[in-house]
């Protein structure tokens, strides 16, 4: 599929591909054109990251401010374009305050903690054909791995500030963690169960052997999964960690410079992460139907990661903030049963696959419509259940006009409080 | 094993493991303990890949690093009256004996059984091999496993649950 | 220089005995419990090594063993934490010198 020229720039793997085979040929020992991969990708992982925070500190801002009818940074630079830098010289310049009674080993490590699994999750992601650092056997399981990590990360930050709003910011991020780590597993598990391997590779190689998004075979788990990753990164509408007018900063108060512009980065990166492993496990990666024949998989990867993340971006302007137990309710009680669901039908549609040989032409869209038919039904039944049903309080009027009596103009009633039947209206005469 | 990443990586993952648990032994802050042991859960972690066992090194992160840690941290704030030292008991020196002879015993066995060698190189892939075994051979064990989780999750919140009739809201 | 199986056996010993100190002669529970979850990692690391290097018909056995000790050692630190907490309620203490109710 991809030309082996290294000047071939669909894949970058090609390039560094000959540079190792020109550096084996110069006599060098076995190991060094492993290391040498290793430190191109690391490098390459580093820049790219560091350069899309930068963008996208900016075009967040703009595109919040847009739709929440302002302007936005406009003032630094050409249309603000200056702003991510004067951003992060603010952060630089800083003075960074320690508190006196803070636990001090723990206040400097707790940044780092925070930052090093958003790093190191894109070490598994497949950018395009030969393009991925390390393309483990568990790739998936890795990567929830990985996210458990911030978990006592959190909790170390909270803690070692010294401070009780940290410390409950802490705690509350933690409670959100856990309860979307299981979520995260099952919906992840539903994209794994279609493929049969763990391999992040295989998963897009599958994806493209068989002409389907994921997306399409698994919409409940990518909706479950698209929820989770919102929480794992504290984004709104879930950041009740860090909700300005609740509890000051959460588990990041006492940190100020360039340990803020850990926690800063780390939340955009955290951002591209769940953004990438979406686009490679549901949305075909780095392929497109053929597409990538001219189009270089790796820019494909990367718009679809952006607009993925502007979804977040989107989401994050338009909702309002959940309430702890409204998001933790949600998930052990409305998420987890269903992707439990969706993860025996998914078990039961392969095995049927399998066992009775059906063809696959045949078989992925009868498994899609059924899948979309069932996770609609399964989302508003089960919500119904809950008692989240619409249409119930459609007929009521506040009670404060009820109570009172008020004047409703042409066509209304106005009813009497203790249940009397309703009279109809009296003309307008100055009363309340 | 012979290739030299994997003898420099086993001589620096076992470096961080052991120097991890004896600080946390010798530390006096339980909270760093308790970090301490973090970092000794991943050096095994990292152990675990140079055996090869890449499935068991990624579940211990997420179930040891990702769940047992902040259990002990929860026990350590939820208990605030306790002491945060980590100090010993007037026990120490007969643990401390104890604790050498048992590691000399088991050291002795290690180093003078004759073990079977197999001659194969490392696993391929573990996670398929095992999670057959889980459904086909241990099934039985499996369901077992299963249960007693959800008895130990069942029990833990009883047994902390606040004093008062049934539950009173979220905490 | 290779890695021989008594490598891994050697640092599965020291950290069981690390365990042992740790589980034996800590005042607090909460350490006291640390030392348990030392000894089942010690244990663990033996029973994958023995997996990787020693000659068995089924070699993966090793691996399934150490998926139950792992879920077995969540669920029991779980409720031994959930112990803790209960006895802290009541003594207000976790100090193990200090709970010794028995021995009047």
């Amino acid at each position: 599929m991809i030309l082996a020229a290294w000047y071939d720039l669909r894949d970058i793997g090609n390039a560094v591909g000959a540079l190792l085979d020109q550096v084996k040929d110069w006599g060098a020992p076995d190991w060094v054109p492993y290391v040498v991969s290793s430190v191109i990708g690391i490098v390459a992982i580093f820049l790219w990251t560091v350069l899309s925070v930068l963008a996208f500190i900016w075009i967040e801002r703009r595109v919040v401010a847009l739709m929440q009818n302002r302007i936005g940074p406009n003032r630094v630079g050409p249309a603000g374009l200056l702003q991510p830098i004067a951003d992060a010289l603010k952060l630089l310049l800083k003075e960074p305050v320690t508190t006196r009674d803070a636990d001090k080993m723990l206040f400097w490590a707790a940044p780092i903690i925070i930052f090093i699994p958003t790093i190191v999750v894109f070490a598994v992601i497949p950018f395009g054909q030969r393009m991925v650092l390390a393309d483990l056997n568990v790739g998936v399981l890795f990567l929830i791995a990985i996210g458990a990590i911030n978990t006592p990360a959190v909790f170390l930050a909270g803690w070692s500030s010294n401070n009780k709003y940290a410390l409950l910011g802490a705690m509350r991020t933690i409670a959100m963690l856990i309860s979307y780590e299981v979520v995260q597993v099952l919906a992840l598990l539903g994209a794994v169960v279609f493929v049969g391997s763990m391999r992040l590779g295989d998963i897009v190689s599958w994806q493209h052997d068989y002409n389907v998004w994921l997306v399409f075979l698994q919409p409940l788990a990518l909706a479950a999964y698209i929820i989770a990753g919102a929480v794992e990164m504290n984004r709104s509408p879930m950041d009740i960690a860090e909700a300005e007018s609740e509890i000051v900063a959460g588990y990041h108060t006492e940190y100020g410079s360039i340990k803020f512009g850990f926690f800063y980065q780390a939340e955009y990166l955290a951002g591209f992460a769940i953004a990438a492993v979406i686009v490679t496990l549901y949305m075909g990666g780095w392929t497109a139907w053929g597409l990538e024949k001219w189009v270089p998989g790796w820019l494909i990867f990367l718009a679809k990661l952006y607009g993925v993340f502007f979804i977040y971006i989107w989401s994050r302007g338009t909702l309002p903030r959940l309430r702890v137990d409204q998001l933790m309710g949600f998930a052990w009680k409305f998420l987890l049963p269903l992707s439990l669901v969706n993860i025996i039908l998914a078990g039961g549609e392969v095995l049927l696959w399998r066992e009775a040989e059906i063809s696959d032409n045949l078989a992925l869209p009868a498994f899609g419509a059924v899948n979309l038919a069932l996770a609609v039904v399964m989302v508003v039944g089960w919500g119904r259940l809950l008692g989240h049903g619409v249409g119930r309080r459609r007929g009521q009027r506040a009670l404060l006009t009820q109570e009172v009596g008020a004047i409703f103009y042409s066509g209304s009633t106005v009813s009497e409080p203790d249940g009397a039947p309703s009279r109809p209206r009296e003309a307008p005469s100055g009363q309340v | 094993m012979d290739d030299t990443g994997t003898v420099i990586a086993f001589w620096i993952l076992s470096a961080i493991t052991v120097g991890a648990a004896l600080m946390v032994a010798a530390t006096r802050n339980l909270i760093h303990a308790v970090v301490f042991l973090i970092v000794s859960f991943v050096g095994v972690a990292g152990l675990y890949i140079t055996l090869s066992a890449d499935f068991i090194a990624v579940t211990q992160v997420l179930i040891y690093v990702g769940a047992v840690s902040i259990l002990f941290l929860f026990a350590i704030v939820l208990t605030p009256r306790a002491g945060r030292q980590n100090d010993e008991t007037f026990l120490r020196l007969p643990a401390l004996v104890l604790a050498l002879l048992v590691g000399a015993t088991l050291g002795f066995v290690a180093i003078d059984t004759d073990w079977s060698i197999a001659k194969r190189a490392g696993f391929g892939e573990t996670a398929s091999v095992i999670g057959e075994a889980l459904l086909d051979k241990y099934v039985l064990p499996f369901e077992i496993a299963s249960v007693l989780l959800l008895v130990a999750m069942l029990g833990a919140i009883i047994l902390v649950r606040p004093e008062g009739v049934g539950g009173d809201g979220d905490s | 220089m290779t890695i021989h199986l008594e490598h891994y056996l050697l640092v599965g010993a020291v950290l069981f005995a690390i365990g042992l100190y740790l589980a034996l002669g800590k005042r607090n529970f909460v350490g006291v419990l640390m030392g348990i979850e030392m000894m089942f990692n010690a244990v663990n690391l033996t029973f994958i090594s023995f997996s990787r290097f020693v000659e068995s018909p089924n070699p993966l056995s090793g691996h399934v063993f150490v998926v139950f000790v792992i879920t077995v050692s969540a669920a029991e630190a779980a409720t031994a934490l959930a112990l803790a907490v209960l006895v802290y309620r009541v003594r207000e203490t976790i100090d193990v010198d200090r709970i010794d109710l028995l021995k009047w």
